[in-house]
């Protein structure tokens, strides 16, 4: 079978975030592979050693994102793929990242597509609907259990809480959502072989694309911090009244019940 | 420039869910006078026509067709498609539903558009609008233009103000047929996790529980809490993976993003995966017994007491206030 990821680094939001001249600060901040798209490795893999084949894990970034491809390999990925755009675009939106996997896609014949259903920096959750889009090929959001036999596919999707039993049939993308398995730790071995295994790198001519291609549609105007929010109050007395007090102040204070 | 909104009415057990009038007064700003069409997109759902258009849809499109009885992404991107084909909208606004998110990129995608996601504000109407959303697990918030093409807007539930129910508003209803065909995902079944029916995403009281809570025995008390003031459970990651309940209820990093007028967290200790999911919380009461917890740096109100005591009282207090008001 032949399985890809789509994989995206991400700033660890587990750190502190500051802004800069309108930016958010990344000198010194923990990169790491988007949460979400750890499941979608993780899936792929256990998918290829059920039923064989090869993962490809595709990644859009620069000379930086070869690290968490090199953390893919290690974790049992079999190739890599960096499409680097540092030379070519300085921001680039959904629109331009799903038109550059699927150019990057359309000639590969995949099977199936596994990305995270939503990246923890963006927070928007489109490029891997887009791209199944871009392909003409069948996608399901927010996975929780994927189940192949030959090109049979059932699926477990979260909907806000409540489980859809969905039947559909490869070739498919899935997004995972949390609860589809437990990303493993890369092993020492894994960390080894990972080094020998094929990394390619590829950039936006050598798949045709022109950087008006990927000419952004959103603008960003301005990125800033959430007001710092003032220490709360912390409710005195025996336990009683202090709910009797904090009922209160719901009520009367906050006018939230 | 006044502009022609289209704003999808979503569908959830035979009702309109509360985002859709939050999407409608969305496109009332964005449409800066101009006109907002309500899409009805479904099986039966014409008779919801007119709540869409009390909240304020100037006319509203029905697509019906029996395989659109259950939300798919080819059927549903086939309808709107539809409707967008026909009225040739400025903008389009969805909720961030589950089905807003899996529907939008697709709709995207096919008109070649940008897409605005998971919007909390908006600034400014017509050409000048600008959307704001938040970043990096709400620890930052971007605000954003549209640069060119169809204003694709999808917006978080509980953040905009719907506008005021007016039943004696009247507008056109008018469907419209279109061949709903190849759908590649058949919907088998469909199992009801949530407990109640106040979805976690769009509730305005969450009651969440961490491992303080011990068991999945002691979750039930926050149930009991949370039906009392109309609300839905939630819980941290640690009380997810302790198997005390399940990961569709988790709030955090990894989970879902909620902000709730009011949020009561419960024996949460506040790592900063769970904050992410929480923190922009209208207001925020944190119940631990440890005085130091991460989750008082937060909160607006905060006990520092053995939950176990502090939840019956509360239950108490706030059926009392029920009763009394």
């Amino acid at each position: 079978m032949n399985i890809f990821v789509l994989m995206k680094r991400t700033f660890d939001t587990e750190e502190k975030i500051s802004i800069q001249n309108g930016e958010i600060q990344e000198d010194g901040a923990e990169f790491i592979i988007n949460p979400y798209d750890e499941y979608a490795i993780e899936e792929a893999i256990q998918v290829r050693d059920a039923h064989g084949g090869k993962v490809t894990v595709i990644s859009i970034g620069d000379d930086e994102t070869e690290k968490q491809l090199r953390t893919s390999l290690a974790m049992g990925a079999d190739e890599a793929v960096l499409i680097n755009v540092e030379d070519d675009v300085d921001e680039l939106d959904h629109t331009g990242a799903a038109h550059i996997l699927a150019e990057y896609l359309k000639d590969k014949e995949p099977d199936l597509i596994l990305a995270g259903n939503v990246a923890i920096d963006g927070g928007s959750g489109q490029t891997g609907p887009r791209v199944a889009d871009l392909l003409n090929i069948n996608y399901v959001t927010t996975i929780t259990k994927l189940e192949i036999d030959g090109t049979n596919v059932k699926i477990v999707r979260d909907v806000e809480g409540d489980s859809e039993i969905i039947e559909t049939s490869l070739p498919l993308l899935v997004t995972a959502q949390q609860g589809l398995n437990e990303p493993r730790y890369p092993s020492l071995p894994g960390i080894m072989k990972a080094k020998k295994k094929p990394l390619e790198e590829l950039e936006l001519d050598d798949l045709d694309i022109d950087e008006d291609d990927v000419e952004t549609k959103i603008e960003t105007v301005e990125v800033y911090l959430p007001p710092v929010k003032s220490a709360g109050r912390i409710l005195q007395g025996e336990l009683p009244d202090q709910v009797k007090e904090l009922v209160n102040l719901l009520h009367t204070e906050a006018k939230v019940i | 420039m006044s502009k022609k909104i289209v704003v999808l009415g979503e569908v959830r057990d035979g009702a309109l869910r509360n985002v859709s009038f939050e999407a409608i007064a969305a496109a009332k700003q964005i449409a800066d006078g101009g006109e907002v069409v309500g899409a009805l997109i479904g099986d039966q759902v014409t008779s919801l026509a007119n709540e869409l258009i009390a909240y304020g849809a100037d006319r509203v499109i029905v697509v019906e067709h029996p395989h659109l009885k259950t939300y798919t992404p080819d059927g549903f991107s086939q309808a709107l498609l539809a409707i967008v084909d026909q009225e040739k909208p400025d903008g389009i606004v969805l909720g961030h539903t589950s089905l807003g998110k899996d529907l939008s990129p697709k709709v995207a995608s096919r008109l070649q558009a940008g897409l605005v996601s998971d919007v909390t504000e908006i600034e400014g109407a017509g050409d000048d609008a600008v959307f704001i959303r938040p970043i990096y697990s709400g620890k930052a918030f971007e605000k954003v233009k549209v640069k060119d093409g169809i204003i694709f807007v999808t917006v978080r539930p509980n953040n905009i103000a719907p506008l005021e129910k007016d039943a004696s508003r009247t507008g056109d209803v008018a469907s419209l047929t279109v061949d709903i065909q190849n759908l590649r995902t058949i919907i088998k079944e469909v199992i009801r996790n949530a407990s109640t029916g106040v979805d976690l995403s769009e509730a305005k009281v969450v009651v969440s529980g961490g491992r303080g809570m011990k068991s999945a025995e002691g979750f039930k008390i926050l149930q009991e809490l949370a039906d009392v003031l109309g609300g839905a459970v939630g819980a941290s990651r640690g009380a997810c993976d302790a198997g005390y309940c399940d990961y569709s209820l988790q709030i955090g990093q990894t989970g879902k993003v909620v902000t709730p007028d009011l949020y009561i967290a419960v024996g949460i200790s506040g790592a900063i995966q769970h904050l992410a999911g929480m923190s922009n919380s209208k207001v925020i009461v944190a119940i631990n017994k440890d005085p130091e917890a991460n989750i008082f740096k937060v909160a607006d109100y905060g006990i520092v007491g053995d939950l176990f005591e502090v939840i019956p009282l509360l239950i108490e207090e706030c059926k009392a206030l029920k009763v009394n008001s």
